[in-house]
């Protein structure tokens, strides 16, 4: 298909801005740019075509099934979205005078007594823009801890195998060194290894629970006790926080700092990759260490107040404000009752969909799952020459999109599933019929799947020479 | 009340029975005791969407939309195309992951494709990523890119956005990397106080184009003196000014960095903004977070995948070059669209109505004789005056639904001008300030 920029004229436009109302000022030529500014000259006729041609090109959540692990893809309700583009919202200046931005600080506070209680925290940060960036203002605030009570040799993290390539990303970015602790043949942390590990430079561990792999640590007490007890700190990654709402809260697992995915578990749209937004709760103790202000709700009224103690802003202004207004209506849609309906039904659809797949694929860790599962397709792969990749790219061509591949590392020939809450039996049904179809054209016509996909615009692509010879930006010279 | 799933009662009913089980909560068991929750959570019960939509409204409702904005700093309020609003609400944009699978996100992909070509054409620089949170994270990362064991110290302009500053220090927390702040003399960076810190421990050196008191940098000179050394050269800029301002790339910068919020985005209290970052060829691979590149599918045909990837956190973990994963890729699309819809001559038409829309007020103003500018730099959109009693000036402003520039002290404003007020309404902002000071006087 043609790029914007091979569609279109020298010379035509939109007409968009009208004429100057005062006299045009003229710049000082030194100043101007003499390059020449190669953006498209396009109607609006074009734009529309080539932005829905776009579109047709593109598998979201409203095209079908997503069980992308760890991802959580659920459906995103468009009573966000709508809320979300009030224009009492999005034409709101970020540096307007408190008093009249009442309804922005008050969606903020609810946001924030909302999710510390549906976690177990005490107080809440909106200013990280994604799960990463919470995780780096989480570890922020731990930095913040140690150093305030002087303690400055603990400049260890530790984090286990199974963990997301976030984790110990962040805590590098803070300056750390990462310690790997290792899964046990059951996928959870080995209780032996971690207490090796917990030496007096450990400032802290950081888990995911369920973690990557599905499952719930049933020793989390223990594992945060001993954290704590060695003078360490509990982060929480909430990545998998849909397994369990409403019906545990990492505050009452003995953690003091988490990070939300409000684009996973709490329906917001990820928008082909962001925005997303990650904000950090904490205990009380750590509060004064948050980033931004504090909202302080008086009388029915709202007002900010900095913190002297504050790591310092990690964004400008209060981070991806309109997805909280997303969250935030989804949070008063479903309310009590349905949070525990999330992780229930979340949970029954991921086991459900794990056993139905049980009679012929190899589940990395048999047994009860929470929100997701881990096939190994290893087997496949010796026998059939069919790697899990080429199994992916064959679900492509039945309308789905296919799991998480090659995650957690921990599992040979991975393919991680996450059917999430919104998605009906019928789907997992045939999601289910179609994976075991693929798995018999495995065995009979692996060219088949290595071949695979066939419905899609373009076949599978040339990675290696992408990163290569990089071709980052269109070369107008060219024609 | 309000749930959004799909399975019924005997649906459910099926599923447990295959699974030999009477109830979800069964499935939950791995959970110790102590830690299952006892009873329901403290928040109040689901309603149905007629009511939350409800709530909503009223909420929005306590936020005051004024008419006018002359208020910068940082956010910009532009006039966005109607059809940018239509593209991004399209249901598979909004609605889709990172493009892992290529061979189904060919669409994001070429439009992140464009998008990085735009933002090169903008910039004048040679590779651009698919977008970071805003532009002070942007800022942020570049400084990173730029760190070097040997060179400990971050050059800053007094000139960029102090929560950009604030975002940087942050981001060295963990790091011994000093920052030395650069003084500005008559609105700009001062180049000789620049020199003197220019030196062989510089890892690079940060200014805002136009800066945050709306002043025109001698960006080019600046770009000579840092290159004097081994220092990097990060420029943070407005990208509607790139319409008309000499680009960055002209400019000698390593990497250009800024916030995209003007291309296409409203306001909406600070965000979903866009960070913006385009490198050198030399610092391509340095570059932070998801970069789409151009390739050929098995049989010949162009096509666009996500490239690079050794510097990600996915597959490098702790030496990745940044933590970053999701990233701002419909806030991206946004500005791809809103460029695509108003082409060269409609941005550098939106930079000359923002410049002769900001100069008239500026004069307007200064005519009021308690009024002066605060220097004597040329500026782009926003420029900083001086006068008796700020508040006051503000507070009138705001009774009459006008959101003035930002109080900077007692006797300082930062104004900011763009296409969205033209004579009328300056005439107006500038007659409310005038009756005030006429008021005084007959007191």
């Amino acid at each position: 298909m043609k790029l914007i920029f091979e569609t279109g004229q020298e010379g035509r436009r939109c007409t968009i801005l009208p004429n100057l109302s005062v006299p045009e000022y003229i710049l000082e030529n030194d100043l101007q740019r003499k390059q020449e500014l190669m953006l498209p000259c396009v109607s609006e006729t074009e734009v529309s075509r080539h932005y829905t041609a776009l579109s047709n090109r593109v598998h979201g959540v409203n095209n079908g099934f997503y069980p992308l692990g760890s991802c959580t893809m659920k459906y995103n309700p468009r009573i966000n979205d709508e809320a979300a583009g009030l224009p009492g919202f999005t034409n709101i200046h970020p540096m307007q005078p408190e008093h009249t931005a009442e309804g922005c600080l008050e969606v903020l506070k609810e946001a924030e007594e909302l999710l510390c209680e549906i976690t177990g925290m005490n107080a809440m940060t909106f200013q990280p823009a994604a799960g990463a960036h919470g995780e780096f203002t989480g570890l922020l605030l731990m930095h913040a801890y140690h150093t305030k009570r002087n303690d400055s040799k603990r400049t260890r993290i530790l984090v286990p195998d199974s963990a997301h390539g976030t984790n110990p990303a962040s805590a590098a970015m803070v300056g750390y060194t990462i310690v790997n602790i290792p899964s046990t043949e059951h996928g959870l942390v080995d209780l032996e290894a971690l207490k090796a590990a917990l030496t007096p430079e450990v400032a802290g561990l950081m888990l995911t629970n369920p973690n990557t792999l599905g499952l719930f640590d049933k020793n989390i007490l223990e594992i945060t006790r001993l954290v704590h007890e060695a003078g360490g700190l509990n982060y929480y990654d909430g990545a998998n926080l849909n397994a369990i709402i409403g019906r545990a809260r990492p505050g009452d697992m003995g953690f003091d700092i988490v990070h939300l995915n409000l684009h996973k578990t709490f329906s917001t749209p990820h928008g082909g990759g962001g925005p997303g937004s990650g904000p950090v709760g904490c205990k009380e103790f750590l509060s004064g260490y948050l980033p931004g202000h504090r909202v302080k709700r008086e009388n029915g009224n709202h007002f900010q107040l900095p913190s002297d103690e504050s790591i310092g802003r990690v964004k400008m202004f209060e981070g991806n404000f309109l997805v909280v207004v997303r969250a935030l209506t989804y949070l008063l849609t479903i309310g009590k009752e349905g949070a525990a309906d999330i992780s229930g039904t979340a949970v029954l659809n991921a086991n459900y969909m794990m056993k139905k797949l049980a009679d012929t694929f190899t589940v990395a860790y048999p047994g009860i799952c929470m929100h997701e599962f881990v096939l190994s397709l290893e087997n496949v792969k010796e026998e059939h020459h069919v790697s899990a990749l080429d199994f992916a790219k064959a679900m492509q061509d039945y309308g789905m999109h296919p799991p998480t591949m090659y995650f957690p590392m921990i599992v040979h020939e991975a393919l991680m599933l996450e059917p999430t809450e919104t998605e009906s039996k019928e789907t997992i049904d045939y999601a289910v019929l179609v994976m075991k179809e693929l798995y018999t054209a495995a065995e009979k016509d692996p060219q088949k799947l290595k071949d695979a996909p066939f419905s899609q615009p373009v076949r599978r692509l040339d990675e290696v020479a992408a990163a290569r010879k990089p071709v980052l930006t269109y070369d107008f010279t060219q024609v | 009340m309000g749930s959004y799933i799909p399975n019924t009662e005997n649906d459910k009913k099926e599923m447990m029975d295959f699974l030999c089980i009477s109830s979800p909560d069964e499935l939950f068991k791995e959970i110790p005791d102590e830690v299952l929750l006892k009873g329901e959570l403290l928040i109040p019960s689901g309603k149905s969407e007629m009511e939350v939509n409800m709530i909503m409204k009223k909420t929005a409702a306590k936020n005051h939309v004024f008419s006018t904005i002359l208020r910068g700093a940082g956010a910009y309020y532009h006039y966005i195309p109607s059809i940018v609003k239509s593209v991004i609400s399209k249901e598979e944009f909004v609605t889709a992951y990172t493009p892992y699978q290529a061979e189904m996100s060919q669409g994001l992909l070429q439009a992140i494709f464009e998008y990085q070509t735009m933002i090169c054409a903008l910039t004048g620089m040679k590779a651009s990523n698919a977008s970071v949170y805003d532009g002070a994270t942007a800022a942020a990362e570049a400084v990173a890119m730029c760190r070097d064991k040997k060179r400990g110290k971050v050059l800053i302009s007094e000139g960029v956005h102090p929560q950009v500053i604030e975002v940087i220090r942050t981001y060295l927390t963990g790091f011994g990397d000093e920052i030395v702040m650069i003084s500005c003399k008559n609105g700009t960076t001062d180049l000789r106080a620049l020199k003197e810190e220019m030196n062989d421990e510089a890892a690079c050196v940060l200014i805002q184009q136009p800066n945050f008191y709306g002043a025109i940098e001698p960006a080019e000179e600046i770009g000579a003196i840092v290159h004097q050394t081994k220092a990097g050269f990060i420029m943070h800029c407005n990208p509607i000014s790139l319409g008309l301002l000499k680009t960055p790339g002209e400019c000698g910068a390593d990497i250009a960095v800024g916030e995209g919020q003007p291309l296409g985005m409203p306001l909406s209290y600070g965000g979903p903004y866009l960070g913006f970052m385009a490198a050198s060829a030399e610092m391509m691979r340095k570059l932070p977070g998801r970069i789409v590149g151009q390739t050929t599918d098995t049989e010949g045909r162009r096509a666009y995948v996500l490239t690079l990837q050794a510097r990600e956190q996915h597959i490098r973990r702790e030496k990745a070059a940044s933590n970053i994963c999701s990233n701002q890729a419909l806030c991206a699309l946004t500005a791809a669209v809103y460029m695509s819809v108003m082409g060269p001559e409609g941005i550098k038409q939106a930079a000359l109505h923002c410049m002769s829309n900001a100069h008239y007020l500026a004069d307007e103003l200064c005519r009021l004789k308690s009024f002066a500018m605060e220097n004597s730099s040329e500026f782009f959109h926003e420029f900083t005056t001086v006068c008796e009693d700020a508040p006051t000036v503000l507070q009138a402003l705001e009774k009459e639904d006008i959101l003035g520039g930002l109080m900077l002290d007692d006797r300082r404003i930062l104004w900011c001008v763009t296409e969205m007020t033209g004579k009328e309404e300056l005439d107006r902002a500038v007659k409310i300030i005038q009756r005030l000071y006429d008021k005084n006087l007959e007191a």
